[in-house]
């Protein structure tokens, strides 16, 4: 028990481990910093976060140290009385604000950061709205040289040196540092050494003010217009929590959300910037029927009437011959549901897991300079490229007891044992061909080939019924990640117009009437298979839920 | 059901006496109408051969204006887009081309006939780029010809640049020091 007083308000920090930003925070009451962050190591430099603070003694005197101190660098113990409302502590404020706008260029028209800049929202909150500052202002010169993806307008920097702390101790390799001294110090490289490691990018998220930019949203969106939807990266099984930032149906950037269920406050490059593909105009934009040599483009109806019936009438003639392979692309809803689709027909139609992607190993955070992994672990890149394999595979081994693999599928399919063969993808193109052209000879043999993918490929010009696969950025639902924690993802852009999700698709298929609601599904989903019985409730909430490992 | 013949009134016109019989007095009155609006004060304007004098705040079309050496003067920071009512502004941005600017609009759009011409996109405006002219009677054979882009607003600037006129008046007193350079 430590209680902490915060503007004359008690509040109670059990034994946990505090500094006075975080033990304010508690009460309700935020204190402005800038170099202080969470994952970060404390170097109590931008001096925001000058509060006062004194210590309650057991007889009830008060007593307060005569100077402001800096909130990140002071722990919060039993007693502890902060004080950030006061005359002494507000004018520190102002005064550290009005330091840090000496030399800044208020060229907040141009930022690619203004609307979601610290520099700004504190200034307003807590700032002058007038400078003293006559002289001319240092500017030093623009470094777009900093890194492939990155971007340095030096002369906006405030030297809060989080990104420097980010190299050092997160992604490692420390590119960054601060050069010169006093009041000529900048952030740069060492020559020829650019930030080029795979967390670069988080240092954009990491600035507080529009310094260190990403070169690949540079000046596309003002950020008031995007708007932001809670998911999760689909490349690699690790889940991390992500924002997807979207305006008039394109996607324009993912930035992490903190989620220490998941992967902290960062997030890779390799997701960060693979978003081409969800607005790329060579995506299958509807359902194709083979008619004759060619594929032709049909309506809906026609389609989802037709491919139900060539189903149903290969299950009838023999259930063993009708197969579906779940792509571990697909969100727990979708699989369940073709799942249930697929056994529905007949109890004897087999199901398969999916390609899984693997590349290379998993690849740990932070790596010295010559890239040799470093402990503790901070961040993992896992070598499994897909988000749901756990899922789809929770969902197989329910419905049928066992998962059989996709290698298996396509052997079967050289054997010719199957009749009619539904393959979901939907995989994104930076993971490569995904069916090369000794698979495509095989499964040319399957009278029915069914293919639902995002991207126009071999098995698919070979396929009778070709249906379009929605990204993750266009659809409701949830993946489970390779620790088995569901988390929920949402719709940021909407499939092109004559496209349907995945879960509509298969809705369709059943004949069930509506739209997809992903959340009742999950409750449908977690009423039948016990492993996901956690999300009865369907609701995961923005951290997700953890399910039985 | 039918309406009773005992529920129905008839009403007649009145009868109208010698002098309203004549119709004279009535010619006479109407000429007189004639006779006054031929020698009175002359209201119509004989347009498009005679220009109106239109007071001095009437928001007519965008110019964007140019700088001291001819170049948009634009720096792509979508305040006027975001001010915009009508949301008839479309921009995309670009890195400069030119070393004293970090970003300019590499696709200026105005759509002309969604626009209500309210002046908030001048009021926003940060460097004084985008401003509304006296110029009124634009027209356009097709929807597309009406959608004003970069080239066409820098043509409007040239066009109005020397004439005294513009850029229109929203507040009494002077313009901002890039709208009059020369005062």
């Amino acid at each position: 028990m430590a209680i902490v007083y915060v503007n004359d308000k008690p509040v109670d920090i059990g034994g946990e481990r505090l500094n006075v930003i975080q033990a304010a925070g508690r009460a309700g009451v935020f204190i402005p910093h800038y170099c202080w962050h969470p994952a970060l190591s404390v170097v109590a430099s931008c001096r925001m976060c000058l509060v006062e603070v004194g210590e309650k003694k057991p007889d009830g005197a008060v007593a307060m140290q005569p100077r402001v101190v800096p909130g990140c660098q002071t722990p919060a113990k039993d007693g502890t009385v902060i004080v950030t409302n006061s005359a002494k502590a507000q004018g520190a404020q102002q005064q550290t604000l009005e330091s840090l706008l000496l030399n800044h260029p208020l060229d907040c028209p141009v930022c690619d950061k203004a609307g979601e800049c610290l520099l700004q929202d504190f200034s307003y909150r807590y700032g002058k709205a007038t400078s003293r500052m006559i002289d001319e202002k240092n500017q030093p010169p623009n470094k777009d040289y900093i890194g492939e993806h990155i971007t340095l307008f030096a002369d906006r920097c405030i030297l809060c040196s989080r990104c420097v702390r980010f190299t050092r101790e997160v992604s490692g390799a420390a590119e960054l540092q601060v050069v010169s001294r006093g009041h000529h110090s900048e952030i740069d490289i060492f020559p020829g050494e650019p930030l080029n490691n795979k967390l670069a990018g988080n240092v954009v998220d990491l600035c507080p003010v529009g310094a260190l930019c990403s070169k690949d949203f540079l000046y596309k969106q003002r950020v008031w217009f995007l708007k932001s939807k809670n998911s999760v990266c689909p490349l690699c099984s690790t889940g991390c929590s992500i924002h997807v930032d979207a305006n008039k149906d394109i996607v324009y950037r993912l930035r992490p959300r903190e989620n220490p269920q998941a992967q902290g406050h960062f997030m890779c490059d390799e997701g960060r910037f693979d978003i081409g593909y969800i607005n790329a105009r060579d995506r299958l934009k509807g359902p194709l029927v083979r008619q004759g040599v060619r594929q032709v483009a049909v309506s809906w109806e026609s389609v989802i009437f037709g491919l139900r019936n060539d189903l149903l009438d290969a299950a009838r003639r023999e259930g063993k011959s009708v197969a579906a392979v779940v792509s571990p692309y697909l969100t727990c809803e979708e699989a369940y549901l073709l799942a249930k689709f697929t056994k529905g027909m007949s109890p004897e139609a087999r199901l398969y897991l999916g390609w899984v992607p693997v590349q290379g190993e998993d690849d740990t955070y932070p790596k010295d300079r010559q890239g040799r992994p470093l402990q503790p672990v901070k961040f993992t890149i896992r070598a499994e490229k897909c988000p749901n394999r756990r899922g789809v595979e929770e969902i197989l081994k329910h419905f049928q007891g066992e998962v059989l693999y996709f290698d298996r599928a396509l052997e079967a399919a050289g054997a010719g044992e199957f009749y009619a063969l539904y393959l979901t993808g939907g995989y994104p193109p930076r993971l490569g061909e995904w069916l090369p052209a000794t698979v495509v000879a095989k499964l040319a043999k399957v009278p029915l080939l069914i293919v639902q993918d995002m991207f126009p490929s071999a098995a698919q010009r070979a396929a009778k019924y070709v249906l379009p696969a929605s990204s993750f950025a266009e659809k409701d639902g949830c993946f489970v990640n390779h620790a088995g924690l569901a988390q929920a993802i949402h719709w940021a852009v909407r499939p092109g117009s004559l496209a349907r999700t995945d879960g509509q698709i298969f809705l369709d298929l059943m004949e069930r009437r509506g739209l997809v609601h992903a959340e009742t599904l999950r409750k449908e989903l977690a009423m039948e298979a016990p492993f996901f019985a956690p999300l009865r409730d369907g609701v995961l909430g923005d951290l997700g839920i953890r399910l039985a490992v | 059901m039918p309406i009773a013949e005992k529920d129905v009134t008839w009403v007649k016109p009145p009868k109208m006496g010698l002098l309203e019989r004549l119709y004279l007095p009535a010619i006479a009155q109407g000429l007189q109408t004639t006779l006054k609006h031929m020698f009175g004060k002359k209201v119509t304007q004989q347009f498009p051969e005679e220009r109106p004098q239109l007071p001095p705040n009437y928001r007519g079309v965008h110019r964007l204006n140019r700088d001291e050496e001819g170049r948009v003067k634009c720096v792509a920071c979508y305040m006027c887009s975001t001010a915009c009512p009508a949301r008839c502004i479309d921009i995309v941005a670009a890195p400069s081309p030119w070393p004293d600017r970090e970003k300019y609009p590499e696709v200026f759009v105005i759509d002309e006939l969604r626009c209500i011409y309210c002046g908030m996109c001048e009021q926003a405006c940060p460097c004084d780029a985008i401003e509304l002219t006296s110029l009124f009677d634009l027209t356009g054979l097709s929807r597309e010809e009406m959608m004003f882009d970069k080239e066409k607003l820098l043509s409007v600037f040239d066009q109005t640049a020397t004439k005294g006129e513009d850029p229109i008046r929203t507040k009494s007193g002077r313009l901002s020091i890039a709208s009059e350079p020369n005062v």
